[in-house]
């Protein structure tokens, strides 16, 4: 449904994105993740047309945002990071110029409208003025406003800031009821909304994709490589060989070295524990166990290894 | 065409929800009235000292358009005064759609840059007619009591109307530059009187220079409409010089999304 190309964006002095490249199927929820300035906002207001690339394409329903805007944007709903919101008007006035300025039919006008207020639940508040509603009230008419003449693609930048937990648990289950007949492309830089509602994440960071998989993948990749913290007191690089020697180890890496001591990290395959042989492998070494402790990597953790690490590996994509 | 109406509806009622409205039509209609009842007061007074003179030599009186000498006045002041109140109709246009984060909507929507330009100058537009469509107030009163001469009527609302659409169409542009509708303001109004002041900057000079600075000199163009005379090298000054504010504009949205 979308498709991305070597898309890169240049400023006259920083790069905010540079060779993006990925697809979007039919009915998929795509979370973009990354931290603030990664280039998300800027990836997303190129899909829609509101600024145009340096360099590469963006297709959307076959349709080429540069050369045939007007038919990309008729097929795409976008809320960007601050709902634009007329607050002078009431919801339902602002609704209804937008569902105009979109190109619905005058006689559709008013049930299009209706069905976007009872999307997010602002029917009640429709005839309020917009400036006098609570943020998380706002936000859902910026969202409503995405939905108006149904669009097939829906962006969505950070749909869930300023909402309540309440809301917030609104939204993700509107966004997942729209899979399928509406494919979404989301933002946000909460882990756990990546997981609960994106079929597939793509982690960018300094304007590069980082990794691009599905949430399960990426949970199952860490989880699947649990790691446990040592610390012995023995001669490093013969305590680093020996536990390298152990059945399910798939690295060891010295965090900290002294003269006689050391601190491991070691990374087990497959969920296994294996602080038993660990231990057992130390003392029959005839060195001294000092610490010994399992850590848990979380979607977190690989967030922030990823977007941080300078030796990040440049393509887990798959 | 239909979103251009969608744009420029949406604009005209921002106008009549916000103040702005009802602060510029209180001051256009206080300021106008004063300066049309001024006018009026000073030919009921003149009446009688002429008279009293006709009786005295004997001869009657120089024939004198009176109605068509208060609306030529009043005229000239409703074009200074609009100097002043038409920044204040354009000065939200772009500015407050960037600081509220609308322009995305705008820029996003299956719309033309060109249809988004149109809409916001047209809903501009048909507030400034509101405006303007006060003054007939004083015109009916001056029918009712005289038998004005058509011609410079008309001919005066052209002009007024034409030079009209050419200010408002800068001040759009202005105000895609800043967030801020204060620097809106202030920098189209010190535009508009430098526009003004080109005349009074050249004066006695011959050079082509100096020429072609007085050409731009806004008011000077009006005088030939005022008196009655639709002059074609003055329409297409006015409409030169809207068309260059529009084109200006719709490249400044470019630039924007350029910009980001």
């Amino acid at each position: 449904m979308i498709s991305v190309e070597n898309l890169t964006k240049r400023y006259v002095t920083k790069t905010a994105i540079e060779g993006m490249s990925f697809r979007v199927e039919k009915g998929e929820i795509l979370g973009f993740l990354g931290p603030n300035g990664a280039g998300k906002t800027t990836t997303m207001r190129i899909i829609t047309g509101y600024m145009p690339s340096t360099e590469g394409s963006v297709k959307v329903d076959g349709f080429d945002v540069a050369d045939q805007p007007l038919e990309t944007r008729r097929r795409i709903g976008y809320l960007p990071e601050n709902p634009p919101l007329y607050t002078e008007m009431t919801v339902k006035s602002y609704l209804n110029f937008v569902a105009k300025l979109k190109g619905v039919a005058g006689v559709k006008v008013d049930d299009d409208v209706s069905r976007a207020m009872e999307r997010v639940s602002i029917t009640d508040v429709q005839d309020r003025i917009i400036a006098k509603l609570s943020k998380g009230y706002k936000q859902r008419v910026g969202i409503a406003q995405a939905l108006l003449n149904d669009p097939p693609v829906l962006i969505l930048d950070e749909p869930t800031i300023g909402l309540d937990p309440k809301q917030i648990q609104e939204v993700r289950e509107l966004i997942k009821s729209l899979a399928g007949s509406h494919t979404v492309v989301l933002s946000t830089h909460i882990l756990p909304e990546v997981e609960q509602t994106c079929h597939r994440v793509i982690i960018i960071d300094k304007g590069k994709i980082v990794a691009v998989d599905t949430p399960q993948n990426l949970r199952s990749q860490i989880q699947g490589s649990a790691r446990v913290f040592i610390e012995v007191d023995g001669p490093v690089g013969d305590v680093l060989a020996a536990m390298k020697g152990i059945p399910g180890v798939v690295d060891v890496r010295v965090a900290t070295q002294g003269a006689s001591q050391g601190t491991f990290h070691v990374d087990v395959e497959g969920g296994q524990d294996i602080r038993r042989e660990l231990a057992r492998t130390v003392v029959q070494g005839g060195w001294g166990l000092l610490a010994l402790q399992s850590e848990n990597m979380s979607l977190e953790d690989i967030f922030i290894k990823l977007t941080t690490a300078e030796e990040t590996p440049a393509q887990t994509a798959s | 065409m239909r979103s251009i109406f969608v744009i420029a509806e949406r604009e005209l009622k921002t106008y009549f929800t916000s103040p702005i409205a009802y602060v510029v039509l209180t001051i256009f209609i206080l300021l106008t009235g004063l300066v049309f009842s001024f006018f009026l007061g000073v030919m009921v007074e003149s009446a009688g000292p002429r008279a009293m003179q006709a009786a005295q030599t004997g001869q009657p009186p120089e024939p004198l358009d009176m109605p068509g000498v208060i609306i030529q006045n009043s005229f000239n002041w409703v074009s200074f005064i609009l100097m002043l109140i038409l920044p204040m109709i354009t000065m939200a246009l772009f500015s407050e759609e960037k600081k509220r984060g609308t322009m995305e909507l705008l820029l996003t929507a299956p719309v033309t840059d060109l249809q988004v330009v149109l809409g916001k100058f047209l809903g501009a537009c048909a507030f400034y007619l509101i405006l303007l469509a006060t003054t007939l107030v004083h015109l009916a009163i001056l029918v009712s009591v005289s038998d004005p001469a058509r011609g410079p009527i008309l001919a005066g609302y052209l002009g007024l109307i034409l030079y009209g659409l050419a200010l408002l169409a800068i001040g759009m542009f202005i105000s895609t530059l800043t967030e801020s509708q204060i620097v809106s303001v202030v920098l189209t109004f010190a535009v508009i009187m430098l526009l003004w002041l080109a005349d009074a900057f050249t004066r006695g000079s011959s050079s082509s220079l100096a020429k072609a600075v007085s050409y731009l000199s806004i008011l000077e163009h009006l005088n030939d409409f005022l008196v009655g005379v639709v002059s074609t090298s003055h329409v297409i000054f006015y409409l030169s010089l809207m068309l260059v504010g529009l084109f200006l504009t719709y490249r400044s949205l470019d630039s924007l999304r350029w910009r980001g």
